[in-house]
């Protein structure tokens, strides 16, 4: 962590995803009010005001309180999903990888089908059918994540899986969960965890697409991407209303996305 | 010496900006070359000679900075030349040829193309001219069909005619400097022969001054007039071949000499002295001379208060030396060794035979093709190893002898043939079908230090799982048992801590034999374990590996393609050729005549310390032949300087049985090849 010092993206990717994640812990305590409560007398001046700083929405609910407290669920479901896309296509990338023949074809191709599905139509299906909840996005967003990882993966283990101490660690008899878990994944860890960063952006920005579309999270809880899509149409009158979540969102994706630039310079560097 | 030098670089510091700061890499050095002069820079990795060669091509990069000193060159200095200046410079008048051929050379362009723009683009010459240039120039690096060469593109040619190329486009433009930084270091031991005698020759008719970079002492004694050793980015030492070579005068340049396995010794006779300590990192720098810390002689107070400068040697002009105890140490001996004298070996038990041996690789020649290519990677090997002995396997890339480790250790199987370990036929085992005590009777030590060890695992977890796989260790009892195999190959236990990166090549190598020593091996098959290692860490690592056989009874299998290495190690040898096995012997039977033509080829080819070395020495000007290229008969047919005809190409050749169990390959009776052949 202290290396994260010396770069500069790192240190300010850091520094935002910090904060949002402060503001989201401490939501309960700092929002001045409650996220789902309607101050109608404030409706008839809803831009940002001494008693309302960002304003409010349309029925009058106080906007900084909606964007601390939907920074919660974000800031849960884009890493878990993350974390559960990357234990998913790590195992399925060093298996495809270790393996070559025709377990690393059947894998490639699975992989390869899901990622020429068009995502948004796939979310659509699925979370229509199951209805949409917190635990189903981050299963949809691990499944469609997977593959991806998994093809870093693969790539890696195919280099790694030629190196000296692999050769070495079968000569002692390890079996190849060993060699895949212990002398394989440590060493893919640099580019895994620059990819894990990037894309748990990616997956800040597809909550807020599903919210957008309607296939969010369940309202009235704020969801910025929600926040967006009942707003947008308000744009002309009320452009705050609108523009105040969509900052929240460009902030925390630039967040991960500069601290996913900085972990790649540390890395080099090394 | 009436005339100002071609080359005078006067008192160069050049500092690198790191992470930790700046660190000196240069400091302060000087030295001087004259029109036509061969000057040779030495040193071990990591002394700094490559960063003269950027600093003189100005090449530095954004994290290297001349901090002081001049570069002059022909009367001008470098140092504040701009850019414009020097890009009249650099390919006109200064040309420099990197290790790497095929990274100087543009892949998409063919080499014709290359070449000819460097007239067309300094001297504006027209392209019929440049044509003929190019053409003239490729005939003079002695390459084959200069025509067709012409319009091949980089990848069509093998590494040497790549070097050939490279060098080519360095001299088309005559230039009165020429800088080459370990032209030959990638090459095979005969390419690299063929190119030092074409650089030599090439220097009698260009009178180009060449600053020639190596690592290796006798590539250099083969083309320069002066040699400059290099320690710790400072010229300890400066003289001509002769004087360098015979009357060394710096502690390390001695050092350097006595640990390198010359002809005339042998481990049984006399070992090879390493230089204690390793080289410090450029950031540790202390007051005083920088060899110090790892100098026999040191004398704390002089020879560690301040800096020293080169002085030229009493009675020995143009002899210069950075040593204050240079007139003392002119009378002490050089140190010498000494180790007890073993017995003539008797013959032992085999343990490991080797018959028949086939390996053949299947490739496809394009997706869907119904015709397969067999690439034969063995063919018909036959050869054994003794108990407590060490087999050496030598020969040119590609010829095998890793396929042959691959085997033994099961990494791969082989397609024909059998293969014993102890008695058990392990030749079609891979290595997961076979069980622990075969496993641990055979274990393996390889050749890259950086890839041996894993980098996210402790040098204790490495050894210490080694210990619990192959020895069944409980895990109370590890630490006390890599304690103590940390302890045979001479590292402190501190060292359980360490994480590779934290280690050098040769402490990452030693951990290695360790790991492979966990399970107390009968026989320990060695891949090039020394080949990328400075030749002081060398020494150590392969002195390490004689006495773990002289105390365990380990039978070695070393597999190199150093042959200095190996006549001073090896018990056996068997000289492989594209996957046959040429000669096979008694070291003392394959290191004197008769040859096998191969093998008397790689003999001469190995670069000497000798300032006077013969010069009737074998040149294999033809490139090794491609796989669809190698003939029915004998492989070594399309290069054999001793072919006898056809039926060298068409008639595989007979294994002729000579005294003591020595084999050649070869139609050319054995006695009539001992007739022609001069020991080398």
């Amino acid at each position: 962590m202290a290396a994260l010092g010396e770069s500069t993206p790192a240190t300010v990717g850091l520094a935002i995803v910090l904060l949002w994640a402060t503001l989201a812990v401490l939501a309960p305590l700092i929002a001045p009010y409650p996220p789902n409560a309607s101050d109608l007398a404030a409706l008839a001046h809803a831009t940002p005001s001494r008693t309302h700083w960002l304003g409010t929405d349309h029925v009058g609910r106080d906007l900084l309180s909606r964007i601390l407290w939907g920074a919660r669920p974000v800031l849960v479901i884009a890493p878990l999903a993350v974390l559960g896309a990357a234990a998913l296509g790590s195992l399925l990338g060093l298996t495809a990888g270790y393996y070559g023949r025709w377990i690393g074809i059947v894998i490639t191709r699975a992989c390869d089908i899901v990622l020429s599905f068009p995502v948004i139509i796939l979310y659509m299906i699925i979370l229509a059918h199951f209805g949409s909840s917190a635990w189903n996005i981050i299963g949809v967003l691990t499944l469609t994540k997977a593959p991806i990882i998994a093809r870093i993966v693969r790539g890696m283990t195919l280099d790694l899986r030629e190196r000296e101490y692999v050769a070495a660690a079968k000569m002692r008899g390890e079996s190849a969960l060993y060699i895949m878990l212990v002398e394989i994944l440590p060493n893919a860890r640099g580019p895994l965890v620059v990819d894990m960063c990037l894309r748990t952006g990616y997956n800040v920005i597809i909550i807020g697409v599903l919210g957008f579309l309607g296939i969010g999270l369940p309202p009235p809880d704020p969801d910025w991407g929600g926040m967006v899509k009942d707003t947008y149409g308000m744009m002309m009158v009320w452009p705050h209303m609108a523009l105040v979540p969509c900052a929240a969102i460009s902030s925390l994706v630039v967040g991960f996305n500069l601290l996913a630039v900085g972990l790649r310079e540390l890395g080099l560097r090394d | 010496m009436t005339d100002a030098p071609l080359l005078d670089v006067q008192g160069l510091r050049v500092a690198y900006t790191t992470r930790a700061g700046e660190v000196p890499v240069l400091t302060g050095l000087d030295l001087s070359l004259r029109a036509g002069e061969a000057l040779g820079l030495v040193g071990e990795s990591g002394c700094g000679k490559s960063t003269v060669a950027l600093s003189i091509m100005r090449y530095l990069g954004r994290a290297g900075r001349i901090t002081a000193g001049r570069i002059l060159f022909e009367g001008r200095d470098l140092v504040s030349l701009d850019d414009g200046a020097l890009r009249a410079l650099r390919g006109r008048r200064i040309a420099m040829v990197y290790q790497d051929p095929m990274a100087s050379l543009n892949p998409v362009m063919t080499v014709g193309r290359q070449l000819m723009e460097v007239p067309m683009v300094h001297e504006r010459v027209d392209a019929a001219a440049a044509r003929a240039r190019a053409l003239a120039m490729l005939r003079e690096v002695r390459l084959a069909d200069p025509e067709a060469v012409m319009d091949r593109y980089p990848h069509q040619l093998s590494g040497g005619q790549q070097q050939r190329i490279v060098i080519a486009m360095a001299l088309i433009a005559e230039p009165a400097l020429l800088i080459m930084d370990e032209p030959t270091t990638g090459l095979d031991v005969t390419v690299e022969a063929a190119v030092l005698d074409l650089v030599r020759d090439l220097r009698r008719r260009h009178d180009s001054a060449i600053l020639f970079i190596s690592h290796n002492l006798g590539t250099v004694a083969r083309v320069c007039d002066r040699v400059g050793v290099m320690y710790r980015g400072e010229l300890v030492e400066e003289g001509s071949v002769r004087q360098i070579f015979t009357d060394p005068r710096h502690p390390y340049t001695r050092g350097l000499l006595d640990c390198l396995p010359t002809s005339g010794r042998d481990k049984r006779h006399a070992p090879l002295i390493p230089i204690a300590g390793q080289v410090e990192p450029a950031s540790a720098r202390t007051p005083g001379c920088g060899f110090a810390s790892r100098c026999p002689h040191v004398e704390t107070g002089r020879c560690t208060t301040r800096a020293i400068a080169l002085a030229t040697v009493e009675d020995d002009a143009g002899h210069r030396v950075a040593c204050v105890r240079v007139d003392e140490l002119a009378q002490a001996a050089r140190r010498r060794a000494t180790l007890a004298v073993r017995d003539a070996q008797a013959p032992t038990a085999p343990v490991i035979a080797v018959r028949d041996l086939h390996k053949s690789y299947e490739r496809r020649r394009a997706r869907l093709a119904a015709r397969k290519d067999v690439v034969r990677a063995l063919v018909d090997i036959e050869l054994t190893a003794a108990r407590r002995r060490t087999l050496a396997v030598v020969g040119e890339s590609g010829c095998g002898k890793s396929t042959l480790a691959k085997i033994l250790t099961g990494i791969e199987v082989a397609t024909g043939g059998s293969v014993t370990l102890d008695g058990i036929e392990v030749a079609a085992l891979p290595v997961d079908a076979r069980d622990r005590t075969l496993k641990r009777k055979l274990q393996m030590v390889f050749q890259n230090p950086d890839s041996t060890l894993n980098p996210s695992h402790t040098v204790g977890y490495a050894i210490g799982r080694a210990l619990r796989r192959l020895r069944e260790r409980a895990p109370a009892d590890v630490p006390s048992g890599v304690a103590r195999l940390l302890e045979v190959v001479k590292l402190g236990p501190e060292m359980a801590a360490r994480r590779p990166r934290q280690l050098s090549g040769g402490e990452k190598q030693r951990v290695a034999i360790a790991r492979a020593l966990a399970g107390d091996p009968d026989v320990i098959v060695a891949d090039e374990p020394v080949s990328a290692l400075d030749v002081s860490v060398q020494a150590a690592v392969i002195n390490l590996l004689n006495e773990i056989q002289a105390e365990r009874g380990t039978t070695l299998l070393f597999i190199s393609h150093d042959l200095a290495v190996v006549r001073y190690l090896a018990d056996h040898v068997a000289v492989m050729y594209l996957g046959t096995v040429a000669e096979f012997g008694a070291v003392e039977r394959v290191f004197a005549p008769p040859y096998h033509p191969y093998t008397e080829a790689l003999l001469s080819a190995v670069p000497v310390l000798d300032p006077d070395a013969a010069a009737s020495r074998i040149v294999l000007e033809a490139p090794l032949p491609r796989g669809d290229e190698v003939p029915r008969g004998c492989p070594f047919a399309t290069r054999c300087p001793r072919r006898v005809g056809t039926v060298c190409d068409d008639v595989p050749p007979p294994v002729q049985q000579l005294d003591g169990g020595h084999r050649i390959a070869c139609h050319i009776p054995a006695k009539e090849l001992a007739a022609r052949q001069v020991p080398l």
